[in-house]
């Protein structure tokens, strides 16, 4: 059985107002609250082009390797909807602003290119809130909050062959998408919305029917959907049941899909082109300037960390899921050099605060200056490991120096061998029977004194002098 | 008009700076002669008399406008006014925002007398689409004022107001202004903002002033011609002063006929109007050229599959949800389905179809894109006989007004146009003029076409003629 799947995502555009208007595109606010006579479609009112939407657009397109198109075109599709207030979408279908690109994915079948069709550019239409969501029996409530938001449609090949690919595809998605701020890349604000195609045939060389799957809310729904559906056309497929080329609603509790409804054989949008706006078209100056100012690509520092700086894939990974986290490393590693020692550092006592108190690296005080401080004194031994896991959570919270830090947490590490010389004197004292055993010959018995001596320093005294000290006192 | 009172806004605006009359005064008379002579024209469908008066006691002498009285088509918007294009489907519909263009004619000193009537959505060239009354020609209540402006060229030519605005999409300012022996122009498509004016065909619908005179017209352009940010296909140009580039003769011009449109139909009246114009044009200092269009007949049916195709869309909005007439049904589809059955005229209907039918899958390439074609050579051509004539002189329509439910067959109705719609497929400007009467006394109209951006020059040309042929300077 070979599976094909295609994806068709819309990832909403990171910019201050819609598409066409100048109205909010803020998220979560009292319904009908960000309209206007033209996101409204009120008679009368035209669309005027958001330059910062075809800005991330085309960003985001260049960055997926797409052909970006210096001259484009809108088009209008024509429904019929309550959330349609014009009873068409301004979209982009003949002449869309990119074609073509890639989106590289790594599952345990290996590293592949997923290519992209196409991108473009369109408005959101608003949001129908049926009975079963509200309270207000039986009605339909429409909010046109939504309705105008800035959104790049991707479309990809019929590349990929698991949910798990697919899971991939939109991990590495989003990834991009915040890494350049053109999208939160939020699923569950409708940031970046997802539909599924997929067909399964006994035959290699052939495709089967295509089914459409809505209602995907979240990348784990996304998989799901996937593989419970790879099993039902599988099963059709062996009792001989026909499989029908429609569209699939996912039950996100029941983790099935369903029929929604038949795909009409000619959904007719009568697409042509928008009258109200003239051809997009695109400096070339302009589109040279982005590819210019186009940062390192998160897979591209990935693959990077781990061939120049020997990490992990699962470190180097961790480090580039966020744009301001792998920035973090960089500058950090320019001071520190030790990039396998911080990654873990960063991995582990790090991302456990962060996770703590519920926040990303950027929204605290940390500097890249005072975590490479902190463990170039755990190098220096200047303090202990263990020691430094009291002082982060301050440079966290406060962005305090380390060396404030510790001295006012009083955890500098004694290396000052009068110091722990009186402290081995005591131990000696002490522990007359253990002494008499280590001068029998029972080397062990050091561990137990040099752990009295660090007792005695409330943990303080560098380890290794302690130990050095202790046995050239009972020689 | 009682003698003495200003006939044309340039009079008006020297009586208002002399002193000699003041707004209130002129809007009075204005008033007297609308509540006589309306209920028998009925160019208006909403007047707003009184808030006009307050106006026009607040209205700036020195402003390009002055306080003078003007008409708006009621399907552009004014705030607080109700905007029904003469549908039912918007019969109660109550403007929220006004029309960038009213916004401009308020802020040069227009003082705003009332929304005329129209073809339901500007579809239609004789005003009796109207869902609610048909409008009455001035120079004779029998016969109809041309469409789909028909409202705001009759309040002109009734002495309603100095000045209106129509919208144009194949004709519509200029066939009525014809048919009603008064001035319509249409600018270049993106000279003046369409925003606030409800779409009909976007890509082709242009706001025009309709006036007693030329000069008029340029004093009205002056004030609605400018840039708008929120309309994407206004174009930004140098300032131009529309008055200022009025010129006294046509030294130099070279007048186009239009080998192809010579054999058509025209009423002999309207042939005799050309002939004179030519020999005006000639004793002006004009040459006389002919070029050759060879698509031109095919303007008519490009545009009655383009128009109707954007329409399809511009009123897919009409859906009984967030305003206008709501009819209910049993499910979504039906409410839809019951509203636009109620709400639209007959006319409307038959267009939409048109639209939706061209645009389908299967039709699209054979109908619109053939269309859009077709309107791309037509552009084409005319640009090309502007390179040897700086304007094309033809009738504005073939006929003079005719009677009231006299053109019943929609064909028939739709080649009153066939003289206009060449300028809203290229998006040129052109102007039409009265050149003198029928012998059942019916005014002639004549039309000239010019370049992309001749605007002024365009007026210029039209105004020695209009002059010419007995109209005021």
């Amino acid at each position: 059985m070979t599976t094909t799947i295609g994806l068709e995502i819309h990832v909403q555009l990171a910019t201050q107002t819609k598409m066409f208007c100048g109205c909010s595109t803020a998220f979560g606010d009292e319904p009908n609250t960000h309209v206007c006579p033209v996101c409204l479609g009120l008679p009368g009112a035209l669309p005027t082009l958001n330059a910062e939407a075809v800005h991330l657009a085309t960003r985001l397109a260049m960055a997926l390797g797409c052909k970006v198109h210096e001259v484009s075109e809108f088009s209008r599709k024509n429904y019929f909807y309550p959330d349609l207030p014009k009873s068409y979408q301004v979209t982009q279908f003949d002449r869309p602003i990119a074609t073509g690109g890639t989106v590289p994915i790594v599952t345990e079948r290996g590293s592949r290119s997923v290519r992209l069709t196409r991108a473009h550019i369109e408005e959101d239409a608003g949001k129908s809130m049926h009975a079963a969501d509200i309270t207000l029996g039986g009605e339909t409530l429409v909010d046109f909050n939504r309705c105008g938001m800035p959104l790049i449609e991707i479309v990809t090949e019929p590349d990929m062959q698991s949910g798990d690919e697919a899971y991939e595809f939109l991990r590495n998605l989003r990834r991009l998408v915040r890494w350049l701020g053109v999208s939160s890349g939020d699923m569950e604000k409708g940031a970046m919305r997802c539909d599924v195609n997929v067909s399964v045939s006994p035959d290699p060389a052939k495709r089967g029917t295509k089914v459409e799957i809505k209602n995907l809310n979240s990348f784990r729904s996304v998989k799901r959907a996937i593989d419970y559906e790879e099993q039902r056309q599988a099963q059709c497929l062996a009792d001989g049941t026909p499989i029908m080329t429609e569209t699939r609603h996912f039950d996100e509790v029941q983790g099935t899909t369903s029929a929604m409804r038949s795909k009409e054989a000619s959904n007719d949008y009568r697409y042509f082109p928008e009258p109200d706006l003239p051809l997009l078209q695109l400096d070339p100056a302009e589109l040279a300037s982005v590819q210019a100012h186009m940062p390192e690509l998160p897979w591209e520092m990935q693959s990077r960390f781990e061939r120049d700086l020997g990490l992990s894939p699962y470190d180097a990974a961790l480090l580039t899921e966020e744009r301001s986290t792998a920035e973090f490393f960089q500058q950090t590693i320019a001071l520190y050099d030790n990039p396998k020692k911080l990654a873990s550092y960063m991995g582990t006592e790090v991302a456990r605060l962060l996770n703590e108190r519920g926040t990303t690296l950027a929204e605290t005080r940390l500097t890249p200056e005072a975590l490479a401080g902190l463990l170039t004194m755990v190098e220096n031994d200047a303090i202990s490991n263990t020691a430094s896991k009291d002082v982060l959570p301050l440079l966290v919270d406060t962005g305090t120096t380390p060396m404030e830090a510790v001295r006012g947490l009083g955890l500098e590490q004694v290396s000052d061998t009068s110091t722990i010389e009186g402290f081995a004197r005591e131990v000696i004292l002490e522990n007359g029977a253990q002494v008499e055993q280590f001068r029998s010959g029972k080397e062990a018995v050091l561990g137990f004194l040099v752990g009295q001596l660090m007792k005695k320093s409330k943990g303080k005294a560098n380890p290794k002098l302690a130990g050095d000290t202790l046995r050239r006192l009972l020689k | 008009m009682p003698n003495g009172l200003p006939r044309t806004l340039d009079q008006y605006r020297l009586a208002i700076r002399a002193h000699e009359l003041s707004a209130e005064e002129y809007l009075d008379e204005t008033r007297r002669l609308i509540e006589r002579d309306d209920p028998q024209v009925r160019a208006f469908l909403h007047l707003r008399l009184d808030a006009a008066q307050s106006d026009a006691q607040a209205a700036d002498p020195t402003s390009p406008l002055a306080g003078a009285p003007i008409a708006i088509k009621d399907n552009i918007m004014m705030a607080g006014e109700r905007c029904t294009c003469g549908s039912r489907i918007l019969e109660h519909y109550v403007a929220p925002y006004s029309a960038t263009v009213v916004h401009s004619l308020v802020a040069g000193g227009a003082v705003v007398v009332g929304k005329t009537n129209l073809d339901e959505f500007a579809m239609g060239s004789s005003t009796e689409n109207s869902a609610f009354f048909p409008t009455h020609n001035p120079a004779d209540l029998t016969r109809v004022p041309g469409g789909s402006s028909g409202g705001s060229n009759a309040a002109v030519a009734a002495g309603f107001a100095l000045g209106a605005i129509g919208s144009d999409t194949g004709g519509s300012v200029r066939q009525p202004a014809a048919f009603c022996g008064v001035v319509g122009f249409k600018p270049t498509y993106g000279l003046v903002s369409r925003y606030g004016l409800v779409a009909f065909g976007s890509s082709l619908d242009c706001i025009g002033p309709i006036t007693r005179s030329v000069r008029d017209a340029a004093i009205m352009m002056n004030v609605m011609a400018a840039h708008d940010p929120k309309d994407a296909t206004s174009v930004k140009r140098p300032h131009v002063d529309f008055e200022a580039a009025l010129q006294p003769s046509l030294a130099g011009k070279r007048v186009g006929i239009i080998r192809e449109l010579q054999e058509l139909d025209v009423q002999p009246e309207i042939a005799a109007a050309i002939e004179m114009a030519r020999e005006a044009a000639v004793k002006s200092g004009a040459s006389i050229v002919e070029v050759s269009l060879p698509h031109i007949l095919s303007a008519l049916p490009a545009y009655y599959i383009i128009a109707p195709a954007e329409c399809s869309a511009n009123l897919g909005r009409f859906d009984g949800v967030r305003y206008g007439l709501h009819v209910d049904g049993r499910d979504m589809t039906e409410t839809y389905s019951r509203t636009r059955n109620a709400g639209f005229g007959t006319e409307v209907k038959r267009r939409i179809l048109i639209g939706t039918f061209v645009l389908s899958a299967g039709y699209y390439d054979a109908y619109y894109k053939k269309a859009t074609d077709v309107r791309q050579l037509i552009t084409d051509e005319l640009d090309a006989a502007m390179q040897s004539a700086d304007v094309l002189l033809t009738p504005t329509t073939p006929t003079t007004a005719f009677r009231i439910g006299a053109v019943t067959d929609p064909l028939e109705m739709y080649k009153a146009d066939v003289f206009t719609i060449p300028a809203n497929l290229a998006g040129v400007p052109a102007v039409s003029f009265p050149a003198g009467k029928d012998t059942a006394g019916l005014p002639i109209g004549l039309q000239l076409t010019g370049p992309r951006w001749s605007d002024a020059e365009l007026l210029s040309s039209a105004n020695v003629l209009f002059t010419a042929l007995g109209g005021e300077s």
